[in-house]
């Protein structure tokens, strides 16, 4: 695998996945980054580079990527899904990287569809992401190495994301998630082993395809090698998404984004399946150092809360959001996070009888907590329950009767959801 | 080799039956749904397991045979 | 003397198809309205709800018995001029074949409900689900086959065990229709609007 001339070496703002000017069209981009590679008959190769890169999952999960490829790749005739649904509103890189650099994804969908031999492959992105699909349908119209790769556009639903959920939906069902075992990587669309990859992993897979693992592990920490993309929100100067370095300390992620434009009350990592954490701006950003916290990265966005607002607000907005989100398949998810929402609410609003609400919250996460069919429940109650660690004073005070914030304008995106699950 | 049960919870409809048939095992949640328990089902009470399994109207209850893990 | 029994012999089988056939139509009526009553979630009292369903197959188990005595006697009676293909494929006997094929008819269906449910967790759930619907078709068609078959319609004690067993079933209905939420159908709660909205 060549190396190709110039790319930005290694710098506190990484701009592989998204440079700072974007290339706008085929010529362009591969004027910027060289050819792809040739494909064919170079499976092993492929995987092992991926496997010595060290990348991992960028949709949250964070699974090594080498073994998915691997493992797919043992199976006979597999489909390659590019996942960009992004259902988490808070999230927009997804959407971002296929409407600034779609060529950089198709390389990637190419390169894995190579490595596990797919002769199919899915770009799935949802409906309302306009600009990204028109990014995604110019980029394909100009290239001819791509016949095996069709559009897929999404319900626009939290859940409508989760691998399984899509891989239903691809196959004529609801965009809700289904009952494993079997995982898509065994049996998928059309019952073939199905590669369910983030788009941005895929991207990265374009990158490492060109300049190989080393190149790749020049960026970022040794156990968690390569950039990731981030979607800062909340009260910073500059919302949006950045490319950071994996290990980079959460206060200079902040400063990317022009700082932040408050005091910091607390950060929310990882979406709505994420944690709050108190604002340690020192603590870098990977799994060790965010663990002792209950803390991952999770869904990459971290939206901050400024000190004039209030946690338990915010917290039961998104309680809400979240049992409004649900497939609605499962018992324990259906009936269980509107009753936590319900208790969060009453908290929230200082009503009467708040405290008996309030009481009743570990014994609905305990009849909660793992029985729902997808991760859907659980993580709702993991946001839920680490705001009961960092706002524990404001919600002393809510249940006194007061709420010690001046500021209720909502920080946290809940937005209603249009459409079916078609 | 041993035997756990499992909700397939999208199945499930809280028809009741299960914790009714294998209360040692089975018990419902505040909404009518069944906690099942993660250890393995005991030997005396792998009948009543399998009467359990099979009295399910969705078919929602499964026993699934797993190698005795360290 | 031969004669004479013989004659004796075919009454008690024409008597015993007969009264069979009847059994038969209340037993499937009962299996029938503990089937709707299952899917309801009634309880027979303080009793566990799996009693009803497993009535509900002990039931049917005892249907299919008397279905059996009532197919085997049609068949062997002179009289009844029933041909053992007549009963099982509707519609091709020479004699009545719209009633007895309506029996046939009723007889296929309950074989397909009692196999697929003996075999429901090899079929997985969409399969018996699918086949157990007919019972639906079932019920009426066997309800049919007796009215038309006219070997007892006229007598006043068969029209009431007739008005009975469609009012059984009926009402049965009527209950399942109108207590839908016992059915426990998920709809995801309706988070009110106000919920997403900051508190003053």
């Amino acid at each position: 695998m060549s190396v190709a001339a110039e790319m930005p070496s290694i710098a506190a703002a990484p701009e592989r996945l998204l440079p700072r000017y974007p290339a706008i069209g085929l010529a362009d981009h591969l004027a910027r980054y060289g050819p792809l590679p040739p494909l064919a008959g170079r499976r092993r190769e492929l995987i092992q580079a991926v496997a010595d890169s060290g990348l991992t999952g960028r949709g949250g999960a964070g699974f090594p990527t080498g073994t998915k490829l691997r493992t797919v790749a043992r199976a006979g005739r597999p489909v390659v899904v590019a996942n960009g649904t992004e259902g988490e509103p808070a999230s927009l890189k997804d959407k971002v990287l296929l409407a600034r650099s779609p060529n950089l994804v198709l390389d990637g969908v190419l390169a894995a569809a190579a490595a596990v031999g797919a002769d199919e492959a899915i770009v799935a992105v949802s409906r309302e992401a306009r600009a990204s699909h028109a990014a995604l349908v110019r980029a394909l119209a100009e290239r001819r190495d791509a016949d095996l790769v069709r559009i897929a556009r999404t319900p626009d639903r939290f859940v409508a994301g989760e691998e399984t959920a899509l891989v239903h939906w691809l196959n004529g069902g609801d965009a809700k998630p289904t009952f494993t075992p079997p995982r898509p990587f065994e049996r998928g669309v059309g019952g073939r082993p199905t590669l369910v990859q983030n788009v941005e992993t895929l991207a990265d897979v374009a990158l490492i395809a060109r300049y190989g693992p080393e190149w790749f592990r020049q960026v970022g920490t040794g156990d968690e090698p390569g950039s990731v993309l981030v979607t800062v929100g909340g009260a910073v100067r500059q919302p949006g998404v950045v490319e950071v370095a994996l290990g980079t300390p959460l206060g200079e992620v902040l400063g990317r984004c022009g700082g932040p434009s408050a005091p910091v009350q607390a950060v929310l990592v990882g979406g709505y399946f994420g944690t709050w954490i108190p604002p340690v701006l020192d603590l870098p950003l990977t799994k060790e150092a965010l663990r002792p916290l209950g803390a991952s990265l999770g869904a990459r966005t971290i939206v901050v809360l400024p000190a004039s607002s209030c946690g338990v607000v915010e917290t039961a907005r998104v309680a809400a959001y979240m049992a409004a989100q649900s497939a609605g398949q499962c018992g324990p998810c259906v009936f269980g996070l509107p009753a936590v929402a319900r208790s969060l609410r009453a908290v929230a609003r200082r009503e009467p009888g708040a405290a008996e609400a309030f009481a009743r919250l570990p014994r609905l996460r305990a009849q909660i907590e793992r029985r729902g069919a997808c991760a859907h429940p659980d993580g709702a109650l993991a946001l839920v329950s680490s705001s009961l660690g960092v706002f524990a004073d404001e919600y002393r005070a809510h249940l006194a009767g007061r709420c010690t914030a001046d500021e209720h304008a909502p920080v946290l995106p809940t937005p209603p959801t249009a459409g079916d699950w078609r | 080799m041993s035997e756990h049960l499992r909700v397939n919870p999208i199945l499930c409809d809280a028809y009741g039956h299960c914790a009714e048939l294998l209360p040692e095992l089975i018990e419902r949640d505040e909404w009518g749904y069944p906690i099942v328990g993660s250890s393995p089902v005991p030997r005396r009470l792998r009948k009543d397991a399998r009467r359990a399994v099979g009295s399910c109207p969705r078919l929602a209850l499964r026993l699934e045979r797993r190698d005795e893990a360290a | 003397m031969l004669a004479a029994s013989a004659l004796v012999a075919s009454k008690g089988v024409w008597y015993l198809m007969r009264s069979s056939g009847v059994v038969s139509l209340v037993l499937l009526t009962g299996v029938m309205v503990l089937g709707i009553a299952t899917a309801n979630r009634w309880r027979p009292g303080r009793a566990p709800r799996f009693v009803t369903a497993g009535l509900h197959r002990s039931i049917a188990l005892l249907a299919v018995c008397f279905v059996a005595v009532h197919v085997v006697t049609a068949v062997v009676d002179p009289y009844a001029m029933v041909s053992a293909v007549a009963v099982v494929v509707p519609f091709v006997g020479a004699h009545k074949p719209l009633e007895i094929g309506l029996g046939a008819l009723s007889v296929d269906l309950v074989v397909a409900l009692i196999v697929t449910s003996l075999l429901r967790r090899r079929l997985g759930l969409r399969v018996w689900r699918g086949v157990h619907w007919l019972a639906y078709l079932a019920w009426p068609v066997a309800l049919f086959h007796s009215l038309g078959i006219g070997s007892d319609t006229g007598t006043l004690w068969m029209r009431a065990v007739t008005a009975g067993c469609v009012a059984a079933v009926g009402g049965a209905l009527v209950v399942r229709l109108w207590n839908t939420n016992h059915g426990k159908r998920l709809e995801p709660q309706r988070v009110p609007r106000s919920a997403l909205k900051v508190p003053a």
